[in-house]
């Protein structure tokens, strides 16, 4: 049959058979919609895809524009890697849950900081008190890494570190660890966050004002390429964008708008795109709608691997895959019958592994609550294998696609974030665009009008909203103990009492003299690691230099 | 009782380390929707810092967001500045990822109301309206 003939009988059927199904019986909404307000049609068919070309727009998975996924085999050769975000308390008690995790299958470790820790303050610096230990592990030198990792061999595992503005000072001892264990650098996997720009936008945990922090970024790209060559350098993230309330497009539009900002930083600063495109990782939220979700996922990908052909003229392919990690969405878990949590993440979750997610960590049903307790992670991580092991889902390569509705829904999503770009490219790219606000009066907007949307019962959150019941808060939830901000500060001291003051104080003086001239800051770093300088001494060093950033409040 | 034709005046305050703020902006706004003065601190102050803040500004309110865990240490020095100061007809609110088992200290120490997830702004705005001091 002919478009035109289709065209001709879907007109038949919507004004027929459709709409006399909806004058007997009215849908349940005027108006089907997605986070993004993009408008969900009642019924997707090949017209709703005539404008995409099967090579030019979906290919071949393992090839550009990588639609399809970066991996020609995908989890037919491997599933995605389990790697579930942990670490509170001490290095000790860290270490004990890591251990735990891998003994039950878990594939990768994904390590949590605590505040003082992504904020370079040492345990016993004032702005920490009360701080310490809660959401994350302390670490404050080299000593606590050691214990950290104690008993794990950094060549078998791959580590993901939540570190941004500090980010060279823990790669750097994730080095320093490594050497102790024999291991040389070059066989390190993993993943340190180092995305500052959503730091500005969306997260908080930023340190430096915007050039100095991207002068430690593209010194970690150069650094890594030549020394840590299996290491990604960045995990540029949507993730917490996300979660402080943009939608499905935003949520592309500024993770990629940040990517090209890394890009271009890097290549001003003299590095070959080549060189360190590979390297570059991704981050992204698996939220609710399902579909949206997984349309989100291929969009995201084959809008990377355009920016970086066409825009960055870059040539090998591996600079044009989109390698992402995925978390299930913390926002929507509910306090309310904590026990749904289950189900939204197995939703959820399925959406990232539908989407060729390369990593995921499941969110624990407790997390309205409080940090999960070791139950609630055995669970998530046992949502994970019973996708991957029982659920099929797996055996074959992006099994939704083709699907008109999923086709459809990817490109608009596409075209949506690409138009985004565009605005911010007018502003002048990412950074400008976060220093006037614009990003973030953007996610505040849509935050805003999510919860007005659950406050008016337009949308029904199970449990929140509609479905209550009444029902006492449930017991055995983790708490940190607070005397861990104590035992903290005791650790440091007899760490100050116990190094080598002079060969402290050398290191620090050559990082300071680094950071005022133009020298990679990297080999400094890890001189200082070594002596057992603090995370707080190096940063502070750095804040001397540099300055602090100061956000500019809109309210 | 409040004057009339007076707004009520709230400072919405992130102390502590926590980055979380999609809270406290969202009940900003909505505190600002229900024809309140709202002036929001921004991230990362301390109680000190957010205590000067209230008194200059001459707020009726304090509202505190946390989700980092830190609200045992941070809240209540937050009100006892406060009770230093003889500012202790502000109303204290906080909210955030908070323990049930956690609220009865906090509401000791001068908390009037902790607001944990799924508190629709609603709630809250009729919380300030109720207890407002002064």
């Amino acid at each position: 049959m002919n478009q035109g003939d289709l065209k001709g009988e879907y007109g038949r059927w919507k004004s027929g058979t459709y709409g006399k199904a909806c004058a007997r019986f009215p849908e349940r909404r005027e108006r089907f919609e997605g986070s993004s307000g993009i408008e969900v049609k009642p019924l997707y068919t090949p017209l709703d895809v005539e404008r995409i070309d099967y090579l030019d727009d979906l290919g071949f998975p393992g090839e550009y524009p990588y639609t399809r996924g970066v991996q020609p085999t995908m989890y037919r050769g491997r599933f995605w890697t389990m790697r579930q975000y942990a670490g509170f308390a001490t290095a000790e008690e860290s270490n004990r849950r890591y251990k735990y995790l891998l003994e039950q299958g878990q594939t990768g470790l994904s390590v949590a900081f605590d505040l003082p820790t992504q904020i370079g303050y040492d345990s016993d610096h004032e702005l920490s008190a009360g701080e310490v230990g809660k959401v994350g592990v302390a670490i404050d030198s080299l000593a606590d890494m050691e214990t950290l990792f104690d008993g794990i061999p950094l060549n078998k595992v791959s580590t993901s570190m939540t570190i941004n503005a500090p980010a060279s000072m823990l790669l750097a001892m994730y080095i320093a660890v490594a050497e102790k264990q024999g291991v040389p650098a070059d066989k390190l996997n993993g993943t340190i966050q180092n995305d500052i720009l959503k730091e500005y936008a969306a997260r908080g945990t930023y340190i430096y004002p915007p050039k100095q922090s991207m002068r430690l970024i593209t010194n970690i790209f150069e650094y890594c390429s030549k020394n840590v060559p299996r290491w990604n350098t960045i995990s540029i993230s949507g993730y917490h964008i996300r979660e402080a309330g943009a939608t499905a497009v935003q949520e592309v539009a500024f993770t990629l708008a940040d990517g090209i900002a890394y890009v271009k930083a890097a290549i001003d600063a003299g590095l070959d795109v080549d060189d360190f495109g590979p390297r570059l990782s991704f981050f992204f939220n698996a939220h609710n709608d399902l579909f949206e979700e997984v349309a989100k996922f291929r969009a995201a990908r084959r809008l990377w691997a355009r920016i970086m052909r066409d825009r960055f003229g870059a040539k090998d392919r591996k600079s044009m895959q989109l390698r992402f990690h995925t978390q299930t969405a913390g926002c929507t878990l509910t306090a309310q019958q904590p026990d749904n949590n289950i189900v939204r993440v197995t939703l959820q979750a399925l959406a990232a592994v539908l989407g060729s997610t390369q990593s995921l960590h499941t969110n624990s049903r407790d997390e309205a609550l409080a940090l999960p307790s070791q139950d609630s992670v055995r669970i998530a991580l046992r949502t994970q294998q019973i996708i991957a092991y029982e659920s099929g889902v797996a055996d074959t390569v992006d099994p939704l696609a083709g699907s008109y509705y999923i086709e459809a829904l990817t490109d608009e999503i596409e075209q949506k974030a690409a138009d985004y770009i565009q605005r911010i490219d007018e502003i002048g790219g990412a950074p400008a665009a976060i220093e006037r606000g614009f990003i973030q009066a953007e996610i505040e907007e849509s935050a805003y009008r999510y919860q007005m949307e659950i406050e008016s019962g337009q949308r029904k959150i199970v449990g929140l909203n509609d479905f209550q019941i009444e029902e006492e808060r449930p017991s055995g939830l983790l708490k940190v103990d607070p005397a861990v901000g104590d035992l903290q500060c005791r650790k440091l001291e007899e760490l100050r009492a116990k190094r080598d003051g002079a060969t402290v104080e050398a290191s620090l003086a050559a990082l300071k003299r680094a950071a005022e001239g133009s020298d990679n800051l990297m080999p400094h770093i890890l001189d200082a690691v070594r002596a057992y300088a603090t995370l707080g001494e190096m940063c502070g060093v750095l804040r001397d230099v540099f300055g602090e950033y100061k956000p500019t409040v809109a309210y | 009782m409040m004057d009339e034709g007076r707004k009520i005046r709230v400072l919405v305050a992130k102390p502590g380390l926590d980055g979380h703020d999609r809270g406290a902006k969202v009940v900003a706004r909505a505190l600002r929707d229900a024809g309140m003065e709202v002036i929001y601190t921004g991230l990362r102050q301390t109680p000190e810092q957010i205590v000067a803040a209230a008194i200059q500004e001459d707020v009726d309110v304090v509202a505190m967001s946390i989700l980092s865990g830190a609200h045992n240490y941070l809240f209540p020095r937050v009100t006892q500045l406060l009770r230093e100061r003889g500012a202790d007809d502000v109303l204290v609110v906080g909210g955030g990822i908070i323990p049930d088992e956690d609220i009865p200290g906090l509401q000791e120490c001068g908390i009037a109301a902790v607001f944990t997830p799924g508190t629709s702004t609603g709630d809250t705005v009729k919380f300030i309206r109720e207890n407002i001091k002064r």
